[in-house]
């Protein structure tokens, strides 16, 4: 099987590249479009650090063959803070010690993305469920449960003042 | 069969630092040319959060905003010696070291300050906005950012400082064995309300309280978040932890970290912490260190409450639904022995 180009719509710009057979789309996001946020952890779905939206839908992007979303859009952490901005969900990490190594964060916060976009009021068992595939060592999930919670109440919040 | 409560608790001393042949750590600090003050170190941040906890030191110790400190951890081949992140030593020893390099550096800030303002260094003083005045005459004084100007580009000085702190080898005395091995001893205690299905064997926590002795909680947020993070980690090893889970055959279980059962965010038990501060003498503006001993209460806290609730004494970890019905059968064979 020859390498060939795919397409993505990438945080909502048209990007182009080689892919070698086989190549995941966490590899492809990483080592062909240079976007670093989602993590390699387990490779192999266990462990959440990869997830990237996919048509809006968290994926592992571990577990994906790229040319097989080819065309679909792709929304990934450097996508999220619109003109350098935090959103509501990172400066709800900030505030509430929600991130401690990092490792797991670029994750835990598009899943958080993906939950709010349909749900905007989650309850906390809601919020426990979509974390539920994410993987954290540090925090012990009590600071990002909240952290959700709260980024689902700024956002609300926002939308009443709009 | 019934779900039965119970509670436990259990304390730890945890000693700051070790001293395998001296364990030290430095600090160098230098201000730029418009005022901020990096502090290079070769000590690692992967998370306990040194880069905050040496900018509040630094910050504290040359009177300024902590906006004007900037950590660089950058290199350990052309760093500053650190011996590691280990031992729980990170605040005490590069805090101390940071301290005393942030000193040196303010008593040249100063000088410069007194050269450039035409008094006495000792009448100064830094107000924790970034200016430094004259004591008892406000008007009198000048912002850092100029007084770092002025010091690269008209006096030529470096407003720098070194920093060190050691704390030597201490050889056991061979008749009784005394030793000075740590440099300070933080203390804690937790207590644990656990769930047993008596059915299932299974363990819930559903509340655990942390009381910590840590001399001083230097940043109280993020020692909470040690305190709750490390005892999150002490559930997972009490309960879920284990490369060889029971299984009728090997083949069954688990080959990698993907297999390896740790609880995930419906397992969470209810915290309560809070921190008693008694400042160590030798430590950074009085902190102990409180890294590893976050895991350990809650463990034997956990094994008691499980005694607590239904009467079984598990002395191996985890406690698996499969070690706490064990337990119950030999409880019951031998009710049924020794009939009261």
């Amino acid at each position: 099987m020859p390498s060939q180009i795919v397409s993505l719509i990438v945080n909502g710009e048209q990007r182009e590249f080689i892919a070698a057979p086989g190549a995941t789309l966490l590899a492809s996001l990483r080592e062909s479009l240079g976007l670093t946020a989602a993590k390699r952890g387990c490779a192999q779905g266990a462990c959440g650090t990869c997830t990237v939206l996919v048509d809006g839908r968290p994926e592992a992007s571990c577990l994906v063959a790229v040319e097989t979303v080819a065309g679909r859009s792709i929304r990934t952490l450097e996508g999220v803070a619109a003109g350098g901005e935090l959103d509501e969900v990172q400066s709800a990490f900030v505030d509430c010690f929600a991130t401690q190594c990092g490792f797991c964060t670029a994750g835990m916060i598009m899943v958080a993305e993906a939950l709010l976009d349909a749900n905007p009021e989650p309850s906390e068992e809601d919020v426990i469920e979509a974390i539920s595939g994410n993987v954290c060592r540090c925090t012990g999930y009590r600071p990002i449960v909240i952290a959700v919670l709260e980024a689902a109440r700024r956002r609300r919040e926002q939308v009443v003042s709009r | 069969m019934a779900k039965l409560r119970g509670r436990g608790y259990a304390s730890v001393n945890y000693p700051t630092g070790m001293n395998l042949g001296g364990d030290p750590s430095q600090a160098l600090i230098h201000a730029t040319t418009t005022g901020t003050f990096v502090i290079s170190l070769s000590s690692v941040d992967l998370g306990q959060g040194i880069k905050t906890i040496a900018a509040q030191c630094a910050a504290e110790t040359l009177g300024l905003p902590i906006e004007n400190v900037l950590v660089d951890t950058a290199d350990t081949d052309t760093g500053p010696h650190c011996m590691g992140t280990f031992a729980s030593r990170g605040t005490h020893r590069v805090g101390n070291a940071v301290i005393m390099a942030a000193a040196e550096a303010r008593a040249v800030m100063l000088e410069v300050a007194a050269e450039e303002l035409e008094v006495d260094a000792a009448d100064l003083e830094t107000d924790g906005t970034g200016f430094i005045r004259l004591k008892g005459a406000e008007e009198k004084g000048i912002h850092i950012t100029d007084l770092a100007l002025a010091a690269h580009f008209k006096h030529g000085r470096t407003i720098s400082g070194r920093g060190i702190y050691l704390k030597e080898p201490s050889v056991p005395v061979p008749e009784t064995g005394e030793m000075d091995p740590d440099s300070c001893q933080a203390h804690a205690c937790t207590a644990a309300a656990v769930e047993v299905d008596d059915e299932t064997g299974v363990v819930e926590v559903l509340e655990l309280y942390n009381a910590y002795e840590v001399g001083r909680a230097l940043n109280p947020a993020m020692a909470t978040q040690q305190v709750e993070g490390g005892a999150w980690m002490g559930v997972s090893h009490a309960l879920f932890e284990t490369t060889e889970p029971y299984y009728p055959s090997r083949d069954h279980g688990p080959r990698d970290f993907a297999g390896y059962l740790m609880p995930g965010p419906a397992d969470i038990p209810v915290q309560h912490s809070l921190f008693l501060e008694r400042p160590a003498a030798n430590g950074p503006y009085g902190a102990k260190g409180i890294g590893e001993m976050t895991a350990n209460a809650p463990i034997p806290a956990i094994a008691n409450a499980i005694f607590d609730a239904c009467g079984v004494r598990l002395d191996s970890m985890p406690f698996t639904p499969e070690r706490v019905l064990r337990g119950l059968d030999a409880l019951r064979r031998k009710s049924e022995e020794e009939p009261c």
